[in-house]
């Protein structure tokens, strides 16, 4: 992953240079599970920008009842290692349905995607990515620190990493001291952070996260944003976050991807240069509030009110 | 002034006692059918209680007859505190191993109904897993495990005493199949719900982390069930108590509750037949009342909110 990558994946190189080396990739995807992501520095994330994701005319459509829906159209879009990506647009325009195909917890029916450059399913097997969902997902009967060892135990880590690493990430995301804690015992902010830390536990490179704090107040969501970025800085990981909150997504991303709906389809790609270690500050600076108005005005235009 | 709200509060306290107020509709109730209990042995009882003193040209009185009917050899309908005699002569009247004990009964049916409740469980489990996992096995097989439930079992239960006796087997293995016959039904069903109640968040997160289907079961489904098998573990065990109970009677068992009230409704015995009945329902009460103590242990190993 640090060195000897293949330049393949920059802009612009042909479908046919990436099939001819996906061995060579999926030998690489593999190896860094299991790296120490803190190796990484800026300065050779910037070096090797591989694509951790890439869209290209990707479309599904459900057949339903009463006739077929198009949630996808015509998709393209490629996210670079260590980028933090924001998917955002209003309700039905298939930001979801496009990160859950990036899951390979759906199917594309047309079009071509590749994660760390293989397909979606191989990346699925090989634990690419940890995801989190809407809803924290806890399993109940289990304590926090079990929560936390859950995939753990199922990709067969021993028991002394276990328990280490359920240490480590509770500290990440500020919760040491709950290990014996069940999560009804905790607040649905803290829960959150549990599942963030049970995605982040087998060091997957890439961070797929649903709208993660959509059900928080606005307090705990700021403050959950800048521990995510803190996060995203220490750990180099590719972020892909969905959500439907214009400043949380200028805030967090370095691009903001705008969807619209019927067909969904993206309509606009806007990247925010602002530091990595930005501070919730800068929301009330000038350029902060123009790349959030590009963002509004995409939005605005993607939408058809005359329906 | 002081002195004499002291005084009336001091009854209302003593009312208000929490072991007294907690308890109260429970108390309330059982004397309300103690009342009506008595009342309806009257009623009953009363016309044999006259033809008895009129056939013996005896003098009586309306209380000669309400003490009578309350206290009749063979009555229609025992009296509450007559039931409680008979059981307690029943109980603690015989060494335990004697066939006039209710114990060495109760003991024989609670056997049988202890074999046929973890065949009927062990067995309304793996179906419901089958079920679950095999799409094909859900359409085929429910409808016949639905259909099992609506023979009477009573029809069938000489059946499988007497095919099973053909062959060699007598005693308790018999009745604990017909026990289990009826109690794997509440395991499945329960079962089936459970093990397919994890919601699709939770599915879903075991894809991301490509568990094996093995791994899916025992971490999600299985737990996931635990409440379900729990509530249908008690509908279960009253129902294998049934099970074991009914399986006594078409063979005229020697032993058990079964045997007991066939012998009771043999020789007019309704009292004995009422203090079985009740022993009965005491092994209920107590079968289910091990089911949910077992139930709390888990579930609070389960980390449920108290």
């Amino acid at each position: 992953m640090t060195s000897g990558v293949p330049l393949w994946t920059s802009p612009g190189n042909g479908g046919a240079a990436r099939a001819s080396v996906r061995p060579d990739a999926l030998l690489h995807g593999a190896q860094s599970m299991h790296e120490p992501a803190a190796v990484l520095t800026r300065a050779n994330v910037a070096a090797t920008r591989n694509a951790a994701v890439d869209v290209r005319d990707l479309s599904l459509t459900f057949a339903t009842a009463d006739g077929a829906v198009e949630a996808l159209s015509g998709v393209n879009l490629q996210i670079a290692e260590g980028e933090f990506v924001s998917f955002i647009g209003p309700s039905g325009c298939g930001k979801t349905t496009l990160l859950r195909l990036i899951a390979d917890l759906e199917r594309p029916t047309a079009g071509a995607l590749t994660v760390n450059g293989v397909s979606a399913e191989e990346a699925r097997l090989n634990r690419a990515y940890g995801y989190v969902f809407q809803a924290p997902a806890l399993y109940p009967w289990r304590s926090i620190e079990k929560n936390v060892m859950l995939p753990l135990e199922i990709m067969g880590f021993s028991k002394t990493e276990r328990r280490e690493r359920a240490g480590r990430y509770l500290a990440l995301v500020n919760l040491s001291g709950f290990e014996r804690k069940f999560p009804w015992q905790l607040s649905g902010g803290m829960q959150q952070r549990v599942s963030i830390a049970r995605a982040l536990s087998f060091d997957p490179a890439l961070l797929l996260m649903d709208e993660p704090f959509g059900a928080l107040d606005e307090i705990s969501r700021d403050h959950l944003n800048e521990q995510l970025l803190r996060l995203w800085d220490k750990t180099n990981k590719t972020v892909v976050f969905v959500t439907h909150s214009i400043p949380e997504a200028v805030f967090l991303s370095t691009k903001v991807v705008v969807m619209s709906p019927r067909p969904g389809r993206i309509i606009d790609v806007i990247d925010c240069d602002f530091p990595r270690d930005r501070t919730l500050e800068i929301r009330d600076t000038p350029e902060f509030i123009k790349v959030a108005h590009r963002v509004r005005m995409g939005l605005r235009s993607g939408h058809s009110y005359d329906e | 002034m002081t002195n004499s709200t002291v005084a009336l509060s001091r009854p209302a306290a003593h009312w208000r006692h929490p072991a007294l107020t907690r308890h109260a509709p429970v108390i309330v109730v059982v004397l309300a059918l103690i009342a009506v209990w008595y009342v309806a042995a009257v009623l009953m009882n009363i016309g044999l209680v006259r033809d008895a003193f009129q056939r013996q040209e005896i003098h009586y009185t309306i209380g000669d007859l309400i003490s009578a009917s309350l206290n009749a050899k063979r009555p229609l309908l025992p009296a509450p505190h007559q039931i409680l005699a008979t059981f307690a002569v029943d109980v603690f009247g015989w060494p335990v191993t004697s066939p006039r004990s209710l114990v060495y009964h109760s003991w024989v049916t609670l056997s049988a109904t202890f074999v046929g409740f973890l065949i009927g469980a062990a067995f309304g489990i793996v179906l419901a897993v089958l079920i679950v996992h095999l799409r094909t096995l859900q359409k085929s097989l429910l409808p016949w495990i639905i259909g099992s439930q609506m023979v009477p079992i009573l029809a069938v239960a000489p059946i499988v005493i007497v095919v099973l006796g053909s062959i060699g087997l007598r005693g308790l293995l018999p009745k604990s199949i017909i026990s289990a016959y009826l109690s794997f039904f509440p395991v499945t069903i329960g079962m089936v719900k459970g093990l397919n109640s994890p919601d699709p968040i939770q599915r879903d997160l075991m894809r991301t982390w490509s568990a094996t289907p093995a791994q899916i079961f025992w971490k999600l489904r299985w737990p996931s069930a635990v409440p379900f098998l729990f509530a249908s573990l008690k509908v279960s065990v009253t129902i294998s108590l049934i099970g074991a109970i009914v399986g006594e009677l078409p063979t005229g068992a020697q032993a058990g509750i079964g045997a007991r009230l066939l012998a009771g409704s043999y020789y007019g015995q309704t009292v004995q037949i009422w203090a079985a009945l009740l022993a009965a329902s005491l092994l209920a009460a107590g079968l289910v009342g091990l089911v949910g103590l077992t139930e709390r242990l888990v579930q609070r190993r389960m980390g449920a909110q108290p």
